[in-house]
């Protein structure tokens, strides 16, 4: 984590940034008025308790002092108020900023590896930002405004007060900064061992049908409440040492108030200070703490979102793939030329240099063992990740000069393996084209071999709630159906018969040589021997060397 | 996650009689607790006596009587000073030294639970971020304790001393006092909570909504992109954003009505306090040196009661993981044990197979029909299109699942036995074994732990893992799992095969053991696989024949 505030969420945080100078003035109102209410304060116990003045004389005191608590108690609703509507829209702008940013970058960005962060980050990373922007924002600007209004207050009150104040006000985040310094590297090695101790209860929660297998469940129970132990005594290593910096700035706000207090006592002995002063100061004085002390209150509870703020922005800060212009794409062969591959975090190329031409109305087969880069093929040709060498063309076009939404109108794909989005089958079939006509999906539903009595619903059947009803072949004969409806002249496949049964392939290259028919360019993944024979062109790709 | 879970981990349901079945395991370390009460209440009430006795102070002091009848109360100004500080890091400590260890005694109570419902009883265990919520839930209860028990009540005990205190003063003060602590302590916080709940209420359905859509887009990115659908979803992510947001905004009003009344309280006190206590000064009902502390009295207290509505709206959070850690808790177990278990058979049993029908609780039915006889140490497979429940009729074979119809080992019902005698009997190899964090060598010997390292080693060259070992550079202790090197599902699979080997079970169950690799590999690993299990007996699911030549008999198996 860089600092205490990350500039760039207060920046996006307050972009509307009428809710910055409305919660800054806010917060100067509310300073105003702490002050006015000790002011007030002060002078009117004196004479009560020195002058025996009683409520008649004392009416527009004790109307003025109501009137500062009313604008008190406006000033927290409306602070309030501003500070939740702004942290309601900035995790709202930064959701859609980084889905928008999602969509931009990728499924190749998007791998695996990194779906359930990115999932994780989109709904309760964004929204554990939001007390990050109603609470410690806020807390923070109030910690500048109103100790500076109050400490301004103070010297024009006793001198010595002030001087006090002014020394020790500032220390708190000095020796907060300097403790957490010092205490950075004691905790680090400790909280990693803390997160080992975390993950063990999960391993072992999650490996307990593994333990039940082998009748070694009890035994884990032993080492659980040792391991507990472990656990409980690093915790409280790491916290005896955290807490210290809230130990200081606790001491040394109260310490503060308590020399104001007793100085200002001994002066009012020796009568070189009168009491309403002293009365005004020492209810002065904890005003300039109290704020301060609520940073650190806020700071705990912003922590989940600080770093959720720093992972959004991580993602938005990414350099998106350069996206080509041109709109039109001609209906011809597509050719590859010298097209090899990598990933972006890995050093050695994925997919080696390839050529070939795929006709249209020809099935062009793309072999070759596991890991030698067909599913990187498909995504070069896909647009989501750009080749290191080589160009593919379509007739005489570039795909690079294509605009990338332009060019995908112009694929239908199917993904080795197909998420279903729902609400139902139906939906899913007609992802994209919303119009398509019900008999049409339950046609390609037919046509694929997915009948009413397999999907106890047909198309109406319900995806989602529990996923794994819908086995992996559905889902592939389910976008193989999808695959069938769309107009688009480039078809793409990836392993389309992986997870069938022999009935279930035949009947899926039946479909695939019905789409090549209709004069489409119909590329397909395969490694099983009767899809390969189905094709018209075989393309071996060849494994990538590795170089030591 | 899918959009149903989404939804579900927002709401609550009921009130708070899961938090209340927690709490014997909170107040299982009621010594700590108490303490941390009581040093929390100490440290609160050295900020009241602080501002208290410093406003005495002062007032005596304006009267200007010998120093030395001031001694007292500076040492005690000091003092407060100084320990409210102190005081409060005791408390910190205490408090989560007691969260701790009830939470400890609270997760191996979930453990006990876990280990005799799992894996039919848990729904988590179909998928892993349901189960790494499910720890987390347990995790959460510490707020319990810590944010919500020993913040208010330590705050409580400190509103009745600054009462008794004021009352001892001026009963009229005590009573507006009394009156301003209470409507802070219990209205406030009701009201804070209130609001936040109904925040929650009116955008759980809204924010199921959006979630499920922003993770739609997330797991189903490419093909939105490759229909073109991805517009289209991100306009509806955006109106379902706009939903969220207005229904946020029209309860942030709530939350902020909450907020000032806190302070109008507080602010209200000092007047109220001060319309009694002027006339009583004047009615020689109270000593002029006191007034300024009775006027301090609100503000200083204000401290303890400023921090209860965080403590509501953490209860309100702790309440969602206690009602799900409740539920694993109170989860009943879909497999009983029988009341008179059957004495299990010796040696390699013949299993038997009649009209079996089993699921996983809210899953689709897997069904087989008519007889299947697997005698002793014939190799038996099972094949069925993917989708079709060939692991969930494993399952039931290792005793996980309930089941209708008939399975028999030498005649026995399997439900008539206990389930751990079951699997000392059926071994069982599921698709992906989990792994854990430890060396390979462990992993594998938790299945007969006084297995020596030359046997693991030996168990592992006879699942075909032996080349792969002598590669690694630690060898068996190569740490795996989690924290460690990444294994892939194939060698995980065989691992799986090789903990059976080692364990000695005359059945072996085995789940798609050449599903990750490519035909040439999968021959040959099945070959291995068979020899390495001569003369036990296999059952073996795939969903295609192939590599299923050296089986003895092949039984289909569909929806139907």
């Amino acid at each position: 984590m860089a600092g205490p505030v990350d500039v760039r969420l207060v920046h996006f945080a307050f972009g509307v940034r009428k809710y910055l100078i409305a919660y800054v003035a806010v917060s100067a109102v509310t300073a105003i008025l702490v002050v006015a209410q000790a002011f007030t304060l002060g002078a009117l116990i004196p004479r009560v308790f020195l002058g025996g003045e009683d409520l008649d004389t004392l009416r527009s005191a004790l109307i003025l002092l109501a009137a500062v608590v009313l604008g008190r108690v406006v000033m927290a609703g409306l602070g309030d108020l501003i500070a939740t509507t702004a942290a309601v829209k900035t995790s709202s702008q930064l959701r859609t900023s980084l889905l928008r940013k999602v969509v931009q970058l990728g499924p190749v960005w998007l791998s695996a590896e990194r779906r359930t962060s990115v999932a994780t980050l989109a709904t309760r990373g964004i929204e554990s930002i939001e007390p990050y922007v109603a609470r410690y924002i806020p807390s923070l600007i109030i910690a500048v405004v109103v100790p500076l209004t109050v400490g301004v207050a103070i010297l024009t009150q006793d001198l010595l007060a002030a001087v006090i104040v002014a020394f020790t006000a500032p220390l708190i985040p000095v020796f907060m900064i300097l403790i957490g310094k010092y205490t950075q590297a004691a905790t680090a090695k400790q909280w990693s061992t803390l997160n080992t101790l975390a993950g063990h209860f999960l391993d072992v929660v999650a490996g307990l049908p593994t333990l039940k297998a082998f009748g070694r469940e009890n035994a884990q129970q032993k080492r659980m409440i040792e391991i507990d132990d472990r656990y409980r005594t690093t915790t409280m290593g790491v916290l005896r040492i955290s807490f210290l910096s809230s130990f200081v700035l606790e001491l040394l706000a109260t310490v503060s108030v308590a020399v104001v207090a007793v100085s200002i006592g001994l002066r009012l002995i020796g009568g070189h200070l009168d009491l309403k002063t002293g009365l005004t100061v020492l209810i002065l004085a904890p005003e300039v703490y109290l704020p301060i002390r609520m940073v650190g209150t806020h700071f705990h509870a912003a922590a989940d979102g600080m770093s959720a703020a720093e992972d959004v922005f991580g993602v938005l800060e990414q350099a998106g793939p350069i996206n080509g212009v041109r709109r039109d794409v001609p209906c011809a062969a597509l050719s590859v030329r010298n097209v090899s591959a990598g990933y972006p975090d890995r050093a050695e190329l994925a997919l080696a240099p390839v050529t070939f031409v795929a006709e249209p109305g020809r099935i062009t087969a793309i072999t070759g063992p596991s890991g030698c880069g067909k599913s990187t093929l498909l995504a070069v040709l896909e647009g989501f990740l750009a080749p290191t060498t080589g160009s593919i063309n379509v007739g005489v076009v570039d795909v690079r000069e294509l605009d990338r939404d332009a060019w995908l109108a112009n694929l239908a794909v199917m993904q080795q393996d197909p998420a279903l989005l729902g609400p139902t089958i139906g939906d899913d079939i007609r992802l994209g084209r919303p119009d398509v006509p019900l008999a049409a999906v339950i046609q390609a539903l037919r046509s694929v071999g997915l009948d009413a009595d397999e999907l106890v619903l047909g198309a109406a059947t319900p995806v989602g709630d529990v996923r794994s009803d819908v086995s992996a072949g559905q889902r592939r004969r389910i976008s193989l159906a999808r695959v069938l409806l769309s107009p688009a002249p480039i078809i793409l496949l990836d392993e389309p018969t992986a997870g069938l049964d022999e009935a279930g392939e035949t009947v899926a290259i039946e479909v695939i040589r019905r789409l090549a028919q209709t004069g489409s360019v119909v590329i397909v993944v395969a490694h099983r021997p009767a899809l390969i024979a189905a094709a018209d062109t075989v393309i071996a790709l060849e494994p990538v060397q590795v170089t030591a | 996650m899918s959009a149903h879970d989404v939804a579900q981990w927002q709401t609550p349901q009921g009130g708070y009689s899961s938090v209340m079945r927690l709490m014997p395991w909170i107040t299982a370390e009621w010594r700590r607790l108490l303490l941390a009460i009581f040093l929390g209440a100490l440290a609160l009430a050295c900020g009241v006596g602080l501002m208290a006795t410093s406003a005495w102070l002062i007032s005596r002091a304006a009267q200007q009587p010998p120093i030395l009848e001031l001694e007292i109360a500076i040492v005690a100004v000091r003092a407060f000073g100084i320990g409210r500080g102190v005081l409060r890091y005791a408390e910190r400590l205490v408090a989560h030294d007691s969260a701790f260890r009830a939470l400890s005694r609270l997760r191996l109570a979930v453990y006990d639970r876990l280990a005799i419902i799992a894996p039919a009883g848990v729904p988590a265990y179909r998928r892993g971020d349901l189960l790494e919520r499910m720890v987390r839930d347990v995790d959460a209860i510490q707020d319990l304790p810590l944010r919500v028990i020993v913040p208010y009540v330590s705050g409580i005990v400190v509103c009745v001393g600054s009462v008794i205190l004021a009352w001892m003063m001026l009963p009229a003060a005590g009573l507006v006092l009394l009156v301003s602590l209470l409507l802070s302590a219990l209205l406030v916080p009701l009201m804070t909570a209130r609001a936040a709940a109904d925040a929650e209420c009116a955008s759980a359905h809204a924010r199921g909504q959006l979630n499920a859509e922003a993770l739609g887009l997330v797991d189903g990115l490419g093909e939105l992109l490759l229909t073109g659908a991805n517009a289209q979803w991100l306009s509806r992510i955006e109106a379902a954003d706009r939903d969220v947001s207005r229904l946020r905004l029209r309860s942030a009003r709530a939350s902020s009505f909450a907020a000032s009344l806190g302070v109008l309280l507080s602010g209200g006190a000092v007047v109220a306090m001060l319309l009694v206590a002027i006339p009583a000064v004047r009615a020689g009902q109270l000593d002029g040196v006191n007034l300024a502390v009775l006027v301090l009295l609100p503000l200083a207290t204000y401290e303890a009661v400023s921090i209860m509505p965080a403590a509501a709206l953490s209860l309100g959070r702790v309440r969602g993981s206690a009602e799900r850690v409740v539920g694993v808790l109170q989860a009943p177990d879909l497999v009983p044990a029988p009341a008179h278990p059957a004495a299990a058979p010796a040696g390699i049993p013949e299993l038997v197979l009649r009209d079996v029908q089993s699921s996983w609780p809210g899953g689709a039915p897997v069904r087989l029909a008519g007889d299947v006889r697997i005698g002793p140490g014939s190799r038996v497979g099972i094949v069925g299109s993917s989708g079709v429940g060939k692991s969930t009729l494993l399952a039931a074979l290792a005793g996980f699942l309930p089941y209708q119809g008939s399975m028999t080992l030498d005649g026995v019902e399997i439900r008539e036995l206990n389930g751990a005698d079951v699997r000392r009997i059926v071994g069982w190899c599921p698709q992906l074994p989990h792994i854990f964090d430890s060396s390979i060598v462990e992993n594998v010997r938790l299945a007969r732990p006084e297995s020596t390292d030359d046997d693991v080693r030996i168990a592992m060259g006879k699942v075909g893992l032996g080349e792969w070992i002598d590669s690694l550079p630690l060898g068996m202790d190569t740490h795996v799992g989690d924290q460690g090197g990444q294994i892939s599902a194939g060698q995980r699979q065989r691992i799986g095969v090789a903990r059976v080997l080692l364990a000695g079970h005359p059945i072996v169950l085995l789940d798609e053991p050449t599903e990750h690799l490519d035909e040439i590999n999968a021959d040959e690993v099945a070959r291995q696989l068979l020899r390495a299990l001569d003369g036990r007996t296999v059952v073996w699911v795939a969903h295609r024949p192939h590599g299923l030549v050296e089986l003895d008999h092949i039984v289909p198996i569909s929806r139907d």
